[in-house]
C-alpha cells in the first residue's frame, strides 16, 4: 500500500509537532531528575530545620526557607488588595476609552515585560532610598533604620513585579461574571459598590485566587529583585522586624554556587537547597489551589 | 418542570383560600375564560374593589427620545400606563420596546453613550430630573429579565438579597419575607424544603419565578418584565402568565413580549412599537380585534414581524 505525498507530509508534520512537544517534557524531566537524584541524599529533617554552619559547608537551610515563605506571604498581602482594586477600577468603573484607563492598562502590560533585575534596582531607588531614606530622615534623625535592604522592601518590590499578573487575572475573573448578575443586583436597588462586593467579587474569587497563585509561583522563584533589596548572604537570626534582612532560598542557591570558597563541599547542599526551593514553591501553589477549589465548591 | 404546574387546579384551602376569594369576582369578570386562575391567588393580597373609575396613571412618558450615540432609538414616545394593570409592549425585534421599558428603571444608564430627552415619570415624578435617586427608583420599580438570572447562591440568599441591602438584618423577618415572596411568585411549594440549596439547581421556569420572587421581596410598586417567558417551554410559560394575572392585583406590570398570543392573554392594555415609534396604544382587545392603524393590524395578524 502506498501513501500519497499529501499523506506523508501530513504524517511528518504530526510527528514534528509531537517531538516539539516532547522537548518540554524532556527538559522538565532532566531538571527535576537531576535535582531529585542529587538533592534527596542531602534531604533530611536536620537540613530543613537547622541553620548553616561551618562557612555554609554543613548544617541546614532553615533560615532561607523561613525567609522565602515570609517574603512570599508579605508580598501576597501587599499585591492582592492593590491588584484587585486596580482591576475593579479598570473593569467596573473606568470608561474604557478614557485616557487614564488606557494609560493604566498599557502601564500594566509594559510592567509585565520589564526584566526582573530592573525591579531590583527600582526597589533600591524607590523603596530603600526614597521611602526608607525619608522615613529615617523624618522620624529617626537620619539614623539608618529603614533606608537599607529589608524584608519589607524586598516583598514590596516583588509585589510590584507580580502586580500585572494579579491585575490581568482579576480582570479576566471579573469578565467571567455575567453582566446579567450585575444588572439583577442593580435592578434590585443595590448601589454599584454593593453589586460588586456582594455579587461580582464572590463569583470572581476563584479567578482572583488564580492570580494569587500565579503571583506566588512567580514571586517564590524570583531572585534578581531581592538581590539588592533585602536578601542576605548569611544571618545568625531570623527576621523578626519589617526592617530586618532575611535569607532566601533562591539567593542561597546563588551564594552556594558562586560565592563559596569550597564549591565541591557545598555541592550536595546546593542540590538540597534547589530541591527545597522547588518543594516550597509547589507547597505554596498547592495551598492556594486547595483554597481556590474550596471556594469554587462554595460558590458553584 | 413539575407536573403540578401543568395542571392549574383549584388548590388552596383554609385561610389562604379565604384570602383569595374576594378576588374572584373581579378576575372572572375580566377573564371569564380563565376562572380557574383566580383561586390560585394566595395569601396577603388585599381585597380589591371592582374598578369603576379609570385607574390612576402610574408610569408615563412625554416626548421621550433615546439616542444610542447618534442613532435615535425612540422617537418622542407619549404614553400613560395605568396602575395595577398589565400593559404589554409588542413589536418586531429592534423596535425599541425593551429600550423603552428600561427607561422606567433607568437601566439604560448602564450603557455608555445613551442620551435621553423628554420625560419619563413615576407618579408624576420625573425619573430623569435632578436629585432623583436611581437606587431608590430601582427599589420601587422592579425588573424581571429575559434570561433568568439568579445569583449563584442559595434560593434563600437570592430572595433575601434585596431586603438585606435595604438594611434588614433580622433573620426571622428575612425568613418571613422570603416565604411571602416565594408564595407570591408561586414557588414556595416547589422549594420550601430546599431553601438552602443552590438556585442554579432549579428548572428554567422555576429560576424565572425565583427572579420574580427576588424582585417582589423589595416590595416594588411596578414590575417591569422584559420577555420573561421567551426562554421557557410552554408549560413554564403558562405558569408565568398565571402568575402575572395574580400579581396585577398589587403591582403595575409592564411586559415586553414577542409573543402576541401572550400579550392578548395577559395584558389589559397593549402598546405597539415599530421602528422606535409608538404606533398605537389602546385596550388589548381593541389592538387585537379592531386596531386603528394599518401597521398594527398587519403586525397582529402576522403579515410582518
Amino acid at each position: 500500500m502506498r501513501f500519497s505525498a499529501h499523506q506523508r507530509a501530513n504524517a511528518a508534520f504530526a510527528g514534528l509537532t509531537g517531538s516539539a512537544a516532547l522537548v518540554i517534557l524532556l527538559a522538565l524531566a532532566v531538571i527535576l531528575g537531576d535535582v531529585a537524584v542529587n538533592g534527596f541524599p542531602r534531604f533530611s529533617w536536620e537540613f530543613v530545620s537547622q541553620s548553616p554552619s561551618e562557612g555554609m559547608t554543613a548544617g541546614g537551610i532553615f533560615p532561607a526557607i523561613f525567609g522565602t515563605v515570609l517574603l512570599v506571604l508579605l508580598m501576597t498581602v501587599a499585591v492582592i488588595p492593590v491588584g484587585v482594586i486596580t482591576a475593579i477600577y479598570l473593569f467596573e468603573y473606568a470608561r474604557q476609552e478614557s485616557l487614564f484607563a488606557r494609560a493604566v492598562r498599557s502601564a500594566v502590560y509594559n510592567l509585565a515585560g520589564v526584566p526582573s533585575i530592573v525591579f531590583g534596582l527600582f526597589g533600591v531607588g524607590f523603596f530603600i532610598q526614597f521611602v526608607g531614606g525619608n522615613i529615617d530622615r523624618f522620624f529617626y534623625d537620619g539614623r539608618v533604620l529603614w533606608g537599607q535592604p529589608a524584608i519589607l522592601w524586598a516583598s514590596l518590590t516583588l509585589a510590584v513585579l507580580t502586580l500585572p499578573v494579579v491585575i490581568v487575572t482579576t480582570e479576566e475573573a471579573l469578565r467571567t461574571v455575567p453582566r446579567e448578575h450585575r444588572e439583577a443586583a442593580l435592578a434590585l436597588g443595590s448601589t454599584k459598590f454593593e453589586a460588586i462586593f456582594k455579587i461580582v467579587l464572590p463569583q470572581a474569587l476563584p479567578g482572583i485566587l488564580t492570580g494569587a497563585i500565579l503571583a506566588v509561583a512567580r514571586g517564590a522563584g524570583e531572585t534578581a529583585p531581592i538581590l539588592f533589596t533585602g536578601a542576605a548572604y548569611f544571618l545568625p537570626h531570623l527576621p523578626t522586624r519589617a526592617y530586618d534582612q532575611f535569607m532566601h532560598l533562591g539567593y542561597h542557591v546563588y551564594v552556594l554556587a558562586t560565592q563559596s570558597p569550597d564549591i565541591e563541599a557545598t555541592k550536595p547542599i546546593l542540590y538540597g537547597t534547589v530541591l527545597v526551593l522547588l518543594l516550597v514553591t509547589v507547597i505554596l501553589n498547592f495551598l492556594a489551589i486547595t483554597l481556590r477549589s474550596r471556594l469554587r465548591r462554595k460558590f458553584a | 418542570m413539575t407536573s403540578r404546574s401543568a395542571l392549574p387546579s383549584v388548590r388552596p384551602s383554609g385561610p389562604e383560600a379565604a384570602a383569595a376569594r374576594p378576588l374572584a369576582p373581579e378576575a372572572s369578570a375580566t377573564f371569564p375564560t380563565r376562572a380557574s386562575v383566580a383561586p390560585r391567588v394566595v395569601a396577603r393580597i388585599p381585597p380589591m374593589q371592582i374598578q369603576t373609575t379609570p385607574p390612576k396613571t402610574k408610569l408615563a412618558s412625554e416626548k421621550l427620545e433615546l439616542f444610542y450615540g447618534e442613532k435615535r432609538a425612540l422617537h418622542g414616545i407619549d404614553i400613560e400606563i395605568p396602575e395595577r394593570r398589565v400593559t404589554a409592549l409588542i413589536g418586531p425585534s429592534g423596535c425599541g420596546k425593551s429600550t423603552f421599558l428600561r427607561c422606567f428603571n433607568r437601566m439604560n444608564d448602564l450603557i455608555p453613550g445613551v442620551k435621553i430627552t423628554g420625560r419619563a415619570m413615576l407618579d408624576d415624578k420625573d425619573l430623569y430630573g435632578r436629585g432623583l435617586d436611581v437606587v431608590e427608583l430601582r427599589r420601587r420599580v422592579g425588573m424581571v429579565f429575559q434570561k433568568s438570572n439568579p445569583f449563584p447562591k442559595t434560593i434563600w440568599e437570592n430572595v433575601a438579597f434585596g431586603p438585606k441591602i435595604l438594611g434588614e438584618k433580622n433573620k426571622g423577618r428575612l425568613d418571613e419575607i422570603v416565604e411571602r415572596s416565594l408564595r407570591n411568585a408561586a414557588l414556595w411549594d416547589d422549594v420550601k424544603d430546599r431553601l438552602q440549596t443552590s438556585a442554579l439547581g432549579l428548572s428554567g421556569g422555576q429560576q424565572q419565578r425565583l427572579c420574580i420572587a427576588r424582585a417582589l421581596a423589595v416590595e416594588p410598586e411596578v414590575l417591569l418584565m422584559d420577555e420573561p417567558a421567551s426562554a421557557l417551554d410552554p408549560i413554564a410559560t403558562s405558569r408565568i402568565e398565571e402568575l402575572i394575572h395574580e400579581l396585577k392585583a398589587r403591582y403595575t406590570i409592564v411586559i415586553v413580549t414577542h409573543n402576541m398570543q401572550q400579550a392578548a392573554r395577559v395584558s389589559d392594555r397593549t402598546a405597539f412599537f415599530y421602528m422606535g415609534e409608538l404606533v398605537e396604544y389602546d385596550e388589548t382587545e381593541t389592538i387585537f380585534t379592531n386596531p386603528k392603524e394599518r401597521r398594527t393590524e398587519d403586525y397582529v395578524t402576522g403579515r410582518f414581524g
